[in-house]
């Protein structure tokens, strides 16, 4: 071994310590348009996946040509028109925690546990021979260790779920993780969400009773995840309420309603 | 060191064992194999992070203060694992999501520490090197090993390929549900190390 003066160890670490930062953000800065890519095409696959569109064979780009992103404003549930906001080049997540696009969240609304909230959100229309066949929504919540991504794809009666797609999460793999099994997933399907104009929609323990009317109302929780079960109601709570979705979908149907009048 | 560059690859898969003989990276090994193709990412991965931290360290061995040694080779490890992790999310974007932290938790890997500190400190960079690539392998066959029996029987597939069709899609084969939990793979890694041990007597402990 060298002698060792005093000073020896500081300069190897700090030389070490230069020598690996600047490897790992070469490797950061080098490779993020490839990983951004890799994310935006995992979160349309996740979308085409809550619709119910997803096909292994046929590329992700060409089933997303028939859906149309649009940019909503979430307390007037009104759409944002393109020279606004670009639907493109929205980071939604960024928005919540910017003091112009983003608002505090008061504790006793806040079943999500998110804190912080956009105050434009996009939204997905999915378009069948030129009529609305479903909208899938962006929401997220609090788990057990960490804020779950999902994308909600609703019929167009804005009631009916159609599919959902947990794309995101850092829960307990085998525990709370099971959001991403995609046989639990499927049991979304066909659930209502709002039973006299309020949310009803949550997880319960165990798998509901089929045969009581509140069945439509009921997801199977997650067996020994709790508190992940409990994020989830929290969030569908949240996002479907009146400080969510909710004014949107009003919109929607009023505008449905108008057009079915006229035609 | 006596050994041939051959003997420093092959011993640790079976003689010396990191698992079976060392008992050490245990933690991943219940984690990741769950899966054949998960437990084989992990095991690429953490082969090349043992190799290339012992290399490493092997070449700057000389100028590593006794005082600070363990630091600096958490420091070399932590930036390969980073490396590793930024590599998998840019180019296998799905199996990044499904590994998503126990790639990060390489680092706690006691493999990687393991073999830096005990043999890349006292030994030069190509036989660290070397070093580091068996010990992988020998991490490698343990849990491919383990992950095809807890794949096999608890999923009834290989590498993702239904062998066995399941009740639930229809099919005759009721799954093992014990051994879709991490915990199962501590009672095979026991089958193993016992087996092992069997068959090498010199590797059993004398009380």
């Amino acid at each position: 071994m060298v002698d060792i003066t005093a000073a020896k160890p500081f300069y190897s670490v700090l030389i070490l310590a230069f020598a690996c930062s600047a490897l790992v953000a070469g490797a950061a800065v080098g490779l993020r348009p490839i990983q951004e890519a890799n994310r935006q095409l995992d979160r349309q696959k996740n979308i085409l996946y809550a619709a119910g569109l997803y096909n292994e064979n046929t590329p992700v780009d060409e089933l997303f040509t028939g859906i149309e992103t649009r940019v909503i404003e979430l307390a007037s549930g009104k759409f944002v028109d393109e020279e606004t906001i670009n639907p493109s080049n929205y980071n939604q997540r960024k928005a919540a925690f910017t003091s112009d696009l983003g608002t505090a969240i008061e504790k006793d609304i806040d079943t999500a546990g998110i804190s912080r909230k956009e105050k434009y959100s996009l939204v997905y229309l999915v378009k069948k021979d030129g009529k609305l066949s479903e909208v899938v929504l962006p929401v997220r919540g609090k788990g057990l260790w960490s804020t779950m991504y999902a994308y909600v794809a609703i019929d167009s009666d804005l009631n009916t779920i159609r599919g959902v797609s947990f794309y995101e999460h850092g829960e307990t793999p085998g525990l709370g993780g099971e959001v991403e099994n995609r046989s639990w997933q499927e049991r979304w399907q066909g659930k209502q969400i709002y039973k006299d104009e309020t949310v009803a929609l949550k997880l319960v323990k165990g798998s509901p009773d089929k045969s009581s009317p509140e069945a439509a109302y009921q997801i199977d929780g997650l067996s020994g995840a709790t508190i992940t079960s409990r994020g989830v109601s929290g969030l569908l709570e949240f996002w479907f309420g009146d400080h969510g979705f909710k004014p949107f979908l009003q919109q929607l149907q009023a505008q449905k309603e108008k057009d079915n009048t006229n035609g | 060191m006596a050994e041939t560059k051959i003997e420093l690859l092959t011993l640790s898969v079976f003689k010396r064992n990191p698992i079976a003989l060392l008992i050490l990276g245990i933690c991943s090994s219940l984690a990741v194999t769950g899966q054949m193709a998960t437990a084989l990412v992990m095991t690429i991965c953490v082969t090349l992070v043992t190799a290339f931290s012992s290399l490493t360290i092997s070449i700057v061995r000389f100028q590593i203060p006794n005082t600070v040694r363990i630091g600096i080779q958490i420091m070399v490890a932590a930036t390969l694992v980073i490396l590793v992790d930024q590599i998998l999310k840019a180019y296998v974007f799905d199996l990044s999501k499904q590994l998503s932290i126990y790639v990060g938790l390489i680092i706690t890997n006691c493999i990687v520490m393991g073999r830096a500190e005990g043999f890349a400190m006292s030994n030069p960079p190509i036989a660290s090197f070397l070093d580091g690539i068996g010990n992988g392998l020998g991490y490698g066959f343990i849990l491919m090993t383990v992950s095809f029996i807890r794949e096999l029987l608890g999923s009834g597939s290989v590498f993702g390929y239904e062998i066995l069709k399941l009740a639930s899609n229809g099919g005759w084969y009721i799954r093992n549900g014990f051994l879709v939990l991490p915990a199962s793979a501590f009672f095979l890694i026991a089958l193993i190390i016992w087996t092992i041990r069997t068959l090498d007597p010199q590797q059993q402990e004398k009380d």
